[in-house]
């Protein structure tokens, strides 16, 4: 039997009703089976806000021959209100992963101190091997997943890059629900509807960009992204990931021309 | 249950149940066809990953190599689909070691069912077909609901053009509705079977726009799997 090899084996009948009791929509969890996040479990069941509250705009992410970028502005609203202007939403997380967090920011916050501290037990181990792209993107589906499965989902999307070990390139998306896909450009938040056609436009069939045109096109994005997202501020920080490593680099200012504004008539 | 107090509320209205701003579900799109012939089978699905009116990818597989005789194509709530097959995965490499053979096609259907409604009351959402050769060397086809439940068939469309793709299989594979005798219907072959699975797709990518960019086709035979792309209309 398969149950006896490994205590990961679920059981058979999960949520469902005692053999032989009648299924209870309401009464199918008991108060012991409820999840055990940071919120006491009433005899009712609990109600969470999933509404997100801090949120980061935009994160855009080009792979190109070498490596991959990843760019994302520099501002966390409240509602409408800018009301944090200067924080980094790229993350370096090892010599070979970046991450960009897009969403309610005290989830990103929450996540990456996990992330963190995973990768200081990865160093403690001191055996040069260092965690892969693939295999956080891989980890951060099964968090969400779960988070999600539990109606208590972490209000996220998620870029992941990097370089695998062989030195290729690597970048895939997760969101809120563990949805995760790989591809040469990905993007969250408004850069899914105004970035992302602007670079699938720009793709060269069966040839993958160069470092020089995915930097254009992160730089040009990112133009339109603050010309046409209200959620977005005019200085914004790239990371960038090759097999020599990888880093974020900026903030670089959005080359801002608004002289055409005057020409505009009509409204 | 009384000592809870749960009967003294009628059903749906116990409060901290509703969740209305968030639901785990989401649909991605996708289709996939089937046809099992005597020797082979062949199954395809395209390759458009979406959301809404949001295209994710135009590139992503939704055909998952489970053994060199047995291909599961899935297509739905995406993320349900990368949960469903990674189980599947760890659940075969373990029956693997455990009886030191690969699992049949049947097993793995019969594994499948059992996978599936082990989550009876909180689903995968997910519309499978898995496609193989049995173990008497005939392809088979076995088509799923999303709780499990689990038919074999020589023949089956699912995804969010199944309905679109079936009534045509029917018509061309199963010769449903057709004035011929018998000895005047075109033989199943390879050839036949991917060139109507192809065009299945073609129709459909016109009528449904979560389905596009284009096919992959696995034809699995006892010799392994040949692979072919097709590319679909990208709008």
């Amino acid at each position: 039997m398969l149950n006896n090899y490994n205590g990961m084996a679920q059981p058979l009948w999960q949520n469902g009703p005692a053999p032989g009791e009648f299924y209870n929509f309401t009464g199918g969890q008991t108060v012991q089976k409820l999840p055990r996040e940071l919120t006491t479990a009433g005899p009712y069941g609990t109600k969470r806000s999933t509404a997100a509250i801090t949120t980061g705009s935009s994160v855009l992410g080009i792979r190109y021959d070498g490596g991959v970028m990843l760019a994302a502005d520099t501002l966390v609203s409240y509602g409408s209100l800018a009301r944090y202007q200067n924080i980094d939403r790229v993350f370096k997380i090892n010599k070979n992963i970046l991450l960009g967090g897009s969403g309610d920011f005290a989830d990103i916050q929450s996540i990456m101190r996990n992330i963190d501290q995973k990768m200081i037990e990865d160093q403690c181990y001191d055996d040069n091997i260092e965690m892969k792209p693939k295999s956080l993107a891989s980890w951060m589906t099964r968090v969400l997943y779960n988070r999600r499965s539990r109606m208590n989902p972490l209000y996220i999307d998620v870029v992941v890059g990097g370089v695998e070990q062989n030195g290729t390139p690597y970048l895939a998306n997760v969101d809120l629900r563990g949805r995760a896909y790989e591809d040469f450009v990905v993007a969250t938040g408004f850069a899914r509807h105004l970035a992302v056609p602007l670079v699938r436009e720009n793709k060269p069939k069966d040839k993958e960009f160069t470092a020089e045109e995915a930097s254009q096109l992160i730089r040009k994005c990112m133009e339109v992204l603050y010309y046409r997202d209200t959620r977005n501020s005019s200085t914004y920080t790239v990371g960038v990931c090759t097999p020599n490593g990888c880093g974020v680099e900026g903030p670089y200012q959005v080359n801002e021309n608004w002289t055409f504004a005057a020409t505009i008539k009509g409204y | 249950m009384s000592s809870l107090g749960f009967e003294q509320f009628p059903d749906y209205q116990v409060p901290g149940v509703k969740h209305p701003d968030f639901s785990p579900y989401e649909s991605n799109g996708g289709s996939i066809v089937a046809i099992a012939g005597d020797d082979f089978v062949v199954i395809a699905a395209d390759t458009r990953l979406s959301s809404g009116y949001n295209i994710h990818s135009r590139n992503q597989s939704k055909l998952f190599k489970l053994s060199p005789k047995t291909v599961l194509g899935s297509t739905g709530c995406w993320a349900d689909t990368l949960s469903l097959t990674g189980l599947m995965k760890v659940r075969m490499q373990s029956y693997e070691h455990t009886h030191l053979r690969t699992m049949t096609t049947d097993a793995v259907a019969q594994m499948l069912s059992i996978t599936m409604y082990n989550r009876r009351f909180f689903p995968y959402y997910v519309s499978n077909i898995l496609a193989g050769i049995d173990k008497d060397g005939k392809g088979v086809v076995y088509s799923y609901d999303p709780i499990g439940h689990c038919e074999r068939a020589t023949y089956r469309a699912g995804g969010s053009a199944g309905t679109l793709l079936q009534p045509v299989l029917d018509n061309q594979i199963g010769h449903k509705n057709i004035n011929l005798p018998a000895g005047e219907l075109p033989p199943l072959t390879k050839e036949r079977a991917v060139a109507v699975a192809s065009d299945t797709f073609i129709s459909a990518a016109e009528r449904d726009i979560y389905t596009g960019d284009s096919v992959l086709i696995n034809v699995i035979t006892k010799d392994g799997i040949e692979e072919k792309v097709l590319q679909l209309r990208q709008d």
